[in-house]
C-alpha cells in the first residue's frame, strides 16, 4: 500500500538570537552586535505514514513535534529534505482551524473551504453537517470573535472532518471542548479510520495516544528516538522525559545511604527493633534524609504488576519511642492513589534513634501508566506530632507497554457465556 | 467535488491521489499558477477584506467617496485659489492622477500589512500566500471603481468629456499599474512579517513617491525643466507613465474636438481658448503613451518574477516569525 506520507531526512533550523530584532531600524542600529544561533528544531528526521493507518507523534515541549505537522501541512517549510503528501490535507494546527475574528461562523465555515479547495456549492452540501456537528446552530451567524474557546475549537474540528480529507493532521486540539465533545470527535475519528482515512495526532497524552493509534513515533530534541507500537514508543517518551534533567532528583540529601538494619531477604519484613529500657529523650526529633526508590530491574521505572521498594531513610537526634511512619501515593492530578502508615499496616516501629531506615516493599504494584508523587510522614501514633514530612514529586515511575488505558491496572480475565 | 492536489473527480477514495512535495519551493511561475488555481479564495478574500472593512462602519463604502473628495477640495482650493495655478478644470486634472495614486497607495499599504495582519490564516493552514496581498489589491481595484465614480460626477459637473483618442490606453495604463502594484505587495508582504517596521518606512515613501509623481502639478513643467536630454530622469519613476496617462485621457484639455458636447446654451468660447494656452500634458501622440507603458509594464513583470522569488524564500519560515 502506498505511503500517505513520507518524510525524508527532514531537518529545519531556526535562527534564533536573543532579543531578536524585529525592524528595519533595529537591524541597522544593533548592526553586529546580534549574535545569531543556529536552533535545530528537526534533525535528520525520516519516517513514513502508511495509508489508512492512524500515528502519532510524541514528544515533550520544545521536541520539534509541532514544527514536523507544520512541514507536513505545508505551512512552515523544512531546511532540507523533502515532505511527500498523498490527497487532500487538513490541519487542526493548535487552537482550531484559520478563522477571521471579524467574520460570524458563517463567513468562516465558507472561507476555510475556499482555502481547502471547495468551491460555494462544495460548502453548501456540507454546512448543516459542520454546524450540526459544532452545536453552533444558534451561534453560526455572530463573529467568531464573540465565540468562547471552546466554540472555536469546536467549529475547527468540525470543519477539518467535514471536508473529506484523505490525511488529517491533529495538534493538541482533542484536548479542547467539554467531555461530551472530546467524545464525539474521537467517535469521529475512528470512524474516519474505519474509512481508510491517514491520520496524524501529536499529543502528550499518552492514554490518547494508546487508545487511537496504530503507530507512534517519539522527538526528543528534534530526533526521532522511536517508532514502534503505541506503549514501546510511550515507554520511549517517558524515558526521554526522565533524562531531562528538569525532574526533582529523588535523592534529597547525599550520605551513606546503606541500611544500618538488614531486611530479611525472603520476605522484605521489617525486622523487630526492640526498645532498649532506657527512657526516650524528651526533646528528639527525627528527619528524613532520603528517600531510595528500588526499581525491579536495571531501568528507571516499572512495568505494571512488578514488584517495588521504597526506602526511607531517617535520621533521628535521641531515643524516640512514640514513631510511626507514613506513605501516601499520588497520581499525576493529586488524588491519593494509598496512604497507609506502619501502625495501619500493624507492621510496627517500636523506636527511632539515630539512623536508618524503614522500607516499604511492595510485591507488585499494579499502577499503569505516569510517573508519581509520594509523601513520606514520620508521626506519633496518634498523629499528634509530626517529626518530619517530605513529599517527592514524580517519585515513582511506570511505563506501560500494553495498551490498557487508565491508571489502575486490575487484573481481569475474559469470560464469555453464550447460547446461540 | 473539486479537490486541491488533483483536479479530476475521485470515484472511490482508495484511488492513489497523485503525490506533492509539499517541502519543495515552488519557483515563480509555479507560484502564479497556484494562485490561478486558488481564484476562487482569492475572491473570497477580496469580499472577507471589503466587509471587515466596512463591518463596523455605519457610512461604509462613503468613506472611499469622501478621500478623493476631501483631496479635491483642499487641492483644488491651495492650488487653483491660493498658489492659482494656470490650469483650467483643475479638479480634473488633479482627480485623473490621483484616482492611480490612491489605488496605488491603497494597494501597497494594505498589501504590505496582508500577511502579518492574517496571522491566523497563515499559521493554520497551506494555501499560495500570495493570495493575501492580492487580495488587498482586489480591495483596493473596488475602492478605485467607487472611486472613479467621483471623478465622473466631476466630468458631469463640469461638462467635461474624455478623450476618446487616448481612452484605449487606460486600460493598459491599469494594467502595468495592476501588476507593478501586485509586485511591490507581494514583495513588502514578506518582508513585513521579519522587519515590522516596513510598513511605517513604505508610508512615508509614500508621502515622497506622491510629490514626485506630477500628479499635483502637470507633468509638462517637469519634463520643461528637464529638458529633452534629460527628461530619462522623469522615467526613472514608473508611477508617472501611468498617471499622464490617465490624464491625457480623463483631463481632456482640448474640448474643440468634442463640439457636440460642448454645444449647450451655457458654452463658453472663452473657456475653449483658455485651455489650449495652457497645455498641460505633452501633446504627444498615444504611440508614444503606450511605449512609455511597454517599458514600465516590462520592469513591472521582472519585477514580478523577483518579488515571487523572494517570497518563496522569505515564506519558509513565515507561519514561526509571524
Amino acid at each position: 500500500m502506498a505511503d500517505a506520507i513520507t518524510i525524508d531526512s527532514v531537518t529545519k533550523v531556526f535562527k534564533l538570537a536573543k532579543d531578536k530584532p524585529r525592524s528595519a531600524k533595529e537591524r541597522i542600529i544593533r548592526a553586529g552586535r546580534i549574535s545569531w544561533e543556529r536552533f535545530l528544531a528537526l534533525d535528520d528526521v525520516s519516517f513514513s505514514v502508511r495509508d489508512g493507518e492512524t500515528l502519532a507523534i510524541l514528544g515533550h515541549n520544545g521536541s520539534g513535534k509541532s514544527t514536523l505537522l507544520k512541514c507536513v501541512a505545508g505551512t512552515l517549510r523544512p531546511t532540507s529534505g523533502t515532505i511527500t503528501t498523498r490527497g487532500r490535507l487538513a490541519a487542526l494546527l493548535e487552537l482550531g482551524a484559520g478563522f477571521h475574528p471579524d467574520l460570524t461562523g458563517r463567513e468562516n465555515v465558507y472561507l476555510n473551504g475556499s482555502i481547502l479547495g471547495f468551491s460555494k456549492a462544495d460548502v453548501d452540501a456540507i454546512f448543516d453537517d459542520i454546524v450540526g456537528f459544532a452545536e453552533l446552530e444558534e451561534f453560526i451567524d455572530q463573529q467568531v470573535k464573540h465565540f468562547s474557546s471552546g466554540m472555536y475549537a469546536r467549529l475547527g474540528f468540525a470543519v477539518a472532518i467535514n471536508v473529506d480529507p484523505d490525511i488529517l493532521l491533529v495538534d493538541e486540539v482533542l484536548s479542547v471542548g467539554d467531555e461530551a465533545f472530546q467524545r464525539k470527535c474521537i467517535d469521529r475519528i475512528r470512524r474516519m479510520q474505519r474509512e481508510g482515512r491517514t491520520i496524524v495526532v501529536v499529543s502528550h497524552s499518552t492514554d490518547l495516544v494508546r487508545q487511537l493509534c496504530d503507530r507512534a513515533v517519539v522527538l526528543h530534541h528534534g530526533k526521532l528516538i522511536s517508532e514502534g507500537v503505541p506503549g514501546e514508543a510511550i515507554r520511549a517518551f517517558h524515558d526521554a522525559l526522565a533524562t531531562r534533567g528538569t525532574d526533582v532528583p529523588l535523592v534529597v540529601e547525599e550520605g551513606d545511604h546503606t541500611p544500618p538494619v538488614t531486611v530479611d531477604p525472603v520476605t522484605g519484613e521489617l525486622p523487630v527493633v526492640v526498645a532498649d529500657e532506657a527512657e526516650p529523650d524528651a526533646g528528639a526529633t527525627v528527619t528524613i534524609r532520603h528517600l531510595e526508590i528500588e526499581y525491579p530491574g536495571s531501568v528507571q521505572h516499572l512495568t505494571p504488576g512488578q514488584p517495588l521498594r521504597i526506602r526511607v531513610g531517617y535520621s533521628a537526634s535521641g531515643l524516640i519511642t512514640d514513631v510511626a511512619f507514613g506513605l501516601e501515593i499520588f497520581d499525576e492530578a493529586g488524588t491519593r492513589l494509598m496512604g497507609t502508615t506502619t501502625d495501619v499496616l500493624e507492621q510496627y516501629i517500636h523506636a527511632v534513634n539515630g539512623d536508618g531506615e524503614v522500607i516499604f516493599a511492595f510485591d507488585h504494584v499494579p499502577l499503569l501508566d505516569g510517573r508519581f508523587p509520594i509523601r513520606v510522614t514520620i508521626h506519633s501514633h496518634d498523629g499528634g506530632t509530626i517529626y518530619a514530612e517530605r513529599e517527592y514529586e514524580d517519585a515513582v515511575a511506570v511505563m506501560n507497554p500494553t495498551r490498557t488505558r487508565g491508571t489502575v491496572h486490575f487484573p481481569v480475565k475474559v469470560e464469555h457465556l453464550f447460547n446461540f | 467535488m473539486t479537490t486541491v492536489d488533483d483536479e479530476t473527480a475521485r470515484p472511490g477514495r482508495r484511488d492513489p491521489a497523485p503525490a506533492l512535495e509539499v517541502s519543495r519551493r515552488p519557483n515563480p511561475l509555479e507560484r502564479l499558477r497556484h494562485v490561478w488555481r486558488y481564484r476562487e479564495l482569492l475572491g473570497n478574500l477580496v469580499r472577507k477584506e471589503l466587509k471587515v472593512k466596512y463591518k463596523n462602519s455605519v457610512l461604509g463604502f462613503v468613506w472611499t467617496l469622501l478621500n478623493p473628495a476631501l483631496y479635491l477640495v483642499v487641492f483644488s482650493l491651495v492650488f487653483q485659489e491660493v498658489l492659482r495655478v494656470q490650469i483650467p478644470y483643475y479638479a480634473i486634472f488633479f482627480l485623473s492622477g490621483l484616482l492611480v495614486w490612491n489605488f496605488f497607495s491603497t494597494a501597497l499599504t494594505a498589501g504590505t500589512m496582508s500577511i502579518t495582519s492574517n496571522a491566523q490564516l497563515v499559521q493554520k493552514v497551506w494555501f499560495p500566500r500570495e493570495i493575501l496581498p492580492l487580495a488587498a489589491i482586489g480591495a483596493a481595484m473596488v475602492h478605485f471603481l467607487l472611486q472613479a465614480i467621483v471623478l465622473v460626477g466631476a466630468l458631469a459637473l463640469f461638462r467635461r468629456a474624455p478623450s476618446f483618442e487616448y481612452l484605449p490606453a487606460v486600460p493598459v495604463a491599469f494594467l502595468v499599474l495592476l501588476v507593478l502594484a501586485a509586485a511591490l505587495a507581494i514583495g513588502l508582504s514578506a518582508i513585513n512579517v521579519y522587519l515590522r517596521d516596513t510598513e511605517h518606512l513604505l508610508e512615508l515613501t509614500l508621502l515622497a513617491w506622491f510629490w514626485l509623481s506630477a500628479i499635483v502639478y502637470p507633468y509638462s513643467l517637469v519634463a520643461d525643466r528637464l529638458g529633452p536630454a534629460r527628461e530619462w530622469i522623469a522615467s526613472l519613476n514608473p508611477i508617472i507613465p501611468i498617471v499622464i496617462t490617465f490624464q491625457k485621457a480623463l483631463y481632456n484639455p482640448d474640448p474643440a474636438r468634442f463640439a457636440w458636447y460642448t454645444n449647450s446654451p451655457t458654452f463658453d468660447p472663452n473657456n475653449v481658448l483658455a485651455d489650449q494656452a495652457a497645455p498641460a500634458i505633452p501633446d504627444h501622440p498615444i504611440g508614444w503613451y503606450l511605449t512609455h507603458l511597454a517599458a514600465v509594464g516590462i520592469f513591472a513583470v521582472v519585477l514580478l518574477l523577483g518579488a515571487l522569488w523572494l517570497f518563496g524564500r522569505l515564506e519558509d519560515d513565515l507561519a514561526e516569525e509571524i
